[in-house]
């Protein structure tokens, strides 16, 4: 996309600054947006994209500074404000109604109260011709339920057309997006653009940025650390603005593969949440290899972590760990085999916020003998263990009787690897073990699961991020609806081979072979 | 108008907003008695001299606190667990029947052994009555706050039924009451020829020891583990139904000592008015006390002397002792908020 230079302004933020408490979220940034251009508003988590918008949009108010939207002051705490002025805003979390249709969704909130009657053919008509300038094809009358994720948020996108949006912010947009659909979603942009629209695209992702955008905005720890022309700069340099110094890819070295530690033999289970059922599941993790789990989110990733943590259990099929089948499978039972676990929601999930880091680090132990006699807990012991764990995870609190609740993510995720590394457990669940995080603690992270895999423990990582799953894994599964592809070697699959997978395309080979006796479970 | 939260709060916090709660409950109060023409300041002074005047109003306000200990530890050990056992006064007359039942004459032994039966009796019977809410909760995710509540209802009839029947003392006069306890299963005075008996050293007792169970045992742990975040307690391999069926028997139990101490230790026979909702004001102790099992003995004893010095006072000043409840009602919404505000910040807009 060429830098449109001359389109006049027609969003201009001034002074912005925003403070929580202590927390500076943002330190009085400024910057405009010209009409027909994409600017990408590039950062970390925590780096103060998210509280900019929620600015702009009016959910939050400033401390100081002024936005202002095609030459008038928008007022402070307004979003009513905001969606007058045309901008429109598609959340990475989607806000719509599972139980209504496209059209329902769409048209919610633009109608008086008191209107006595609604034309849909009118409505329907206007969506569908949105639509097809914008190749954003999806069937007015079809229930939100019944849609991919890719899909929604191509009803988001209509909403705000259909709410004459001339200014359209995307928060994270492509998270839950298959390659496949980022593509269509760049498209889609581009056409947008070319009818005049103007466009905030807020991403970590650089080689998104790079494709997409006309101008880079580069926020660090609240403020704004550097403004570029993205076809006078490169992913190198933006990562280094972004992170504020050089970062270091892991070093990988072969793995020391070992024995087979942990086998599903056709396991079918109920799906968590919203995410599909697991389907005939045929899975070997071997001792000193990291096996990577891409895919969609949605896709059953919730339900497998949720059986090898042990809070689920299959309905049929069975779970065989050193070769020896196991009757009964329980949270408890998975410690027992000395399985460690990071759980993907580390606040509902992995830690109990409202209690301190001390009562959280014994919680998976504090029935043995070293935690407790007679049924009383001795405290002094679980003091020095979250010490041990605060001391060698570099865990940032101001002591173990803190709440955990008062951590930061990074360091809540670092409390979890403690207490899941300890006893040096010979099979590792990570799910999504870094999300939400920093660079800095993202490559501690990698690096403690590079450490347990030279320990020679057998590590199962799913993540939706392809690059972290392409980085770190020997061998690599992509998971769509419910079922898992045969595995490839590092390296084996190219980028557009996992995409394709995602799409949930080119099963039909796997699950013959897993309807056998499966060739990589050999 | 909306609610951010605020970092920890310091300590002068912590302590400065329970202490405007309280100044609050007494104007608010101030204000109902200056309508009711009296004045508050004199009021006032007439509920202190009341509950805590002289030895006999503290010998009452003492042994109207020993129930309300009892079953503000009830609620108390229930809540944490976010097991919400609202059914107290139920589990109070489960004990009170138990100690008819055991202690009037159907066991002959000396104190020393028929007491003691006595408790574990009642506390069993308590124990049970909850259990039941308890297992359709786990097993079918039945709300207990509807079973416990209306198990309230249906035990009080059942006991109604008991006194009219089975349990009616023959020699009552046709009065719904029943035998009285043998001497030997009566708790003994602490002071000869006062009220205060020894269950209001058991209470202290009982209090002491749920807060050793809280603080130090795995049982507690476990409970404030499965309160605070029951998925995460499950992920982490605490037997989460397990746990609440346990509270529950604990809860339960507690309750029934309050129907134990009133029967044996005061009224040495049972009506049908035993309780005047002792079940339902220790959910109020209990929250006062912020479940904490020591702050509970403190926070009966406030709601008892306000119940007792109320009761003194409109004897003397002709304001209606409803200003009691009132005030009781007054310091727990006043508590509340202020709880509230020690960790939210309202936002105005």
């Amino acid at each position: 996309m060429t830098a449109q230079q001359s389109g006049e302004v027609v969003l201009n933020l001034s002074g912005i600054t925003k403070t929580f408490g202590p927390l500076v979220a943002n330190d009085s940034i400024s910057f405009s947006l010209k009409q027909g251009e994409v600017i990408a508003l590039l950062g970390e988590n925590g780096a103060g994209k998210t509280t900019l918008m929620n600015i702009l949009f009016g959910h939050y108010v400033a401390d100081a500074g002024t936005v202002t939207a095609f030459g008038h002051e928008l007022p402070k705490g307004d979003p009513q404000a905001a969606l007058d002025a045309k901008i429109g805003m598609v959340h990475q979390h989607f806000t719509l109604a599972d139980n209504m249709t496209v059209l329902d969704n769409i048209a919610l909130g633009t109608q008086s109260l008191f209107r006595p009657s609604f034309d849909r053919a009118k409505a329907k008509q206007r969506i569908v011709s949105h639509a097809e300038d914008f190749g954003l094809s999806v069937d007015p009358d079809a229930l939100i339920a019944d849609l991919s994720v890719g899909e929604r948020q191509r009803v988001e996108i209509l909403k705000a057309l259909y709410r004459d949006a001339r200014i359209l912010i995307l928060d994270e947009p492509t998270a839950v997006l298959t390659p496949l659909e980022t593509d269509a979603l760049f498209r889609t942009l581009k056409m947008l653009v070319a009818k005049g629209l103007s466009i905030i695209f807020i991403s970590h992702k650089l080689q998104e940025v790079m494709a997409v955008s006309d101008r880079v905005l580069v926020l660090r720890g609240g403020k704004m650390v550097g403004e570029e022309l993205t076809a006078n700069t490169d992913r190198k340099a933006l990562a280094g603005l972004m992170v504020g110094e050089d970062i270091q890819p892991p070093k990988i070295s072969e793995p020391q593969t070992g024995k087979t530690v942990f086998k599903l033999k056709g396991v079918s289970a109920k799906g968590v949440g919203t995410g599909a059922d697991l389907q005939d599941i045929f899975l070997e993790l071997k001792a000193g290899e990291i096996t990577g789990l891409a895919g969609v989110s949605g896709n059953g990733q919730a339900a497998l972590a949720a059986l090898i943590s042990g809070t689920l259990s299959p309905s049929k099929g069975s779970i065989d760990i050193n070769g020896e089948a196991i009757r009964s499978w329980s949270p408890r039972s998975a410690l027992a085999h000395r399985i460690g676990r990071i759980p993907e929601d580390r606040h509902a999930v992995g830690m109990i916020g409202d209690m301190s880091v001390t009562e959280n680090v014994v919680s998976e132990r504090y029935l043995g003998s070293r935690f407790s006699k007679m049924g009383f807990l001795n405290w002094g012991a679980a003091r020095r263990f979250a010490e041990s764990i605060i001391r060698d995870f570099d865990v940032k609190c101001p002591s173990p009787e803190a709440r955990v609740r008062l951590l930061s993510g990074g360091n809540m995720q670092k409390l979890i690897l403690g207490r899941a590394f300890d006893g040096d457990p010979q099979m590792i669940l990570a799910s999504q073990p870094t999300r939400g995080l920093d660079v800095g603690a993202v490559s501690y992270v990698h690096a403690q699961l590079l450490k347990a895999r030279a320990r020679g423990a057998a590590i199962l990582l799913i993540s939706e991020d392809l690059d972290e799953v392409m980085t770190l894994s020997d061998q690599i599964i992509v998971m769509s609806k419910g079922r898992l592809s045969s595995p490839s070697k590092r390296g084996a699959r190219t980028i557009a081979d996992l995409g394709t997978l995602m799409a949930g395309h080119g099963f039909e080979g796997a699950s013959d072979i897993s309807s056998k006796e499966p060739d990589h479970a050999a | 108008m909306r609610l951010e939260p605020k970092p920890a709060p310091s300590m002068a916090v912590t302590l400065l907003y329970p202490a405007m709660a309280i100044l609050a409950t007494f104007v608010i109060a101030a204000i109902l008695v200056m309508i009711a023409g009296a004045a508050p300041l004199q009021v006032f002074g007439l509920v202190i001299k009341g509950a805590v005047g002289s030895q006999f109003a503290l010998v009452e306000t003492l042994t109207r606190a020993t129930p309300l200990i009892f079953t503000g530890l009830a609620i108390a050990v229930a809540f944490r667990a976010k097991l919400w056992n609202i059914g107290a006064e139920a589990q109070l007359y489960a004990g009170a029947v138990m100690t008819i039942l055991l202690g009037t004459g159907a066991i002959a032994a000396p104190a020393f052994v028929l007491i003691p039966v006595i408790i574990v009796g009642a506390m069993t019977a308590g124990a049970l009555l909850l259990l039941g809410p308890a297992i359709l909760k786990t097993r079918f995710g039945v709300d207990e706050v509807v079973t416990t509540l209306l198990l309230n209802f249906i035990f009080l009839l059942f006991v109604s039924m008991l006194l009219e029947g089975p349990l009616k003392d023959p020699m009552g006069l046709g009065w719904p009451q029943s035998e009285r306890v043998v001497s030997e299963g009566r708790l003994p005075r602490i002071i000869q020829g006062k009220r205060l008996h020894f269950g209001f050293i058991l209470a202290i007792f009982s209090a002491l020891a749920v807060w050793l169970i809280m603080a130090k045992s795995v049982l507690g742990y476990e409970m404030r583990a499965v309160g605070h975040n029951p998925q995460a307690a499950r992920f982490a391999g605490i037997p989460v139904n397990r746990v609440l069926v346990k509270t529950a028997l604990l809860s339960g139990g507690l309750a029934a000592l309050a129907g134990v101490s009133e029967v044996a230790g005061l009224k040495g026979s049972l009506t049908l008015d035993i309780s005047p909702g002792f079940g339902y004001t220790g959910i109020v102790v209990a929250m006062l006390a912020l479940l904490n099992p020591l702050g509970v003995v403190v926070s009966a004893i406030f709601v008892a002397g306000i119940f007792v010095g109320a009761d003194a006072m409109s004897r003397s000043a002709g304001v209606p002792s409803y200003i009691s409840d009132v005030m009781v009602a007054t310091a727990l919404l006043s508590m509340v908020t202020a709880i509230m505000l020690t960790r939210f910040r309202i936002r105005w807009r």
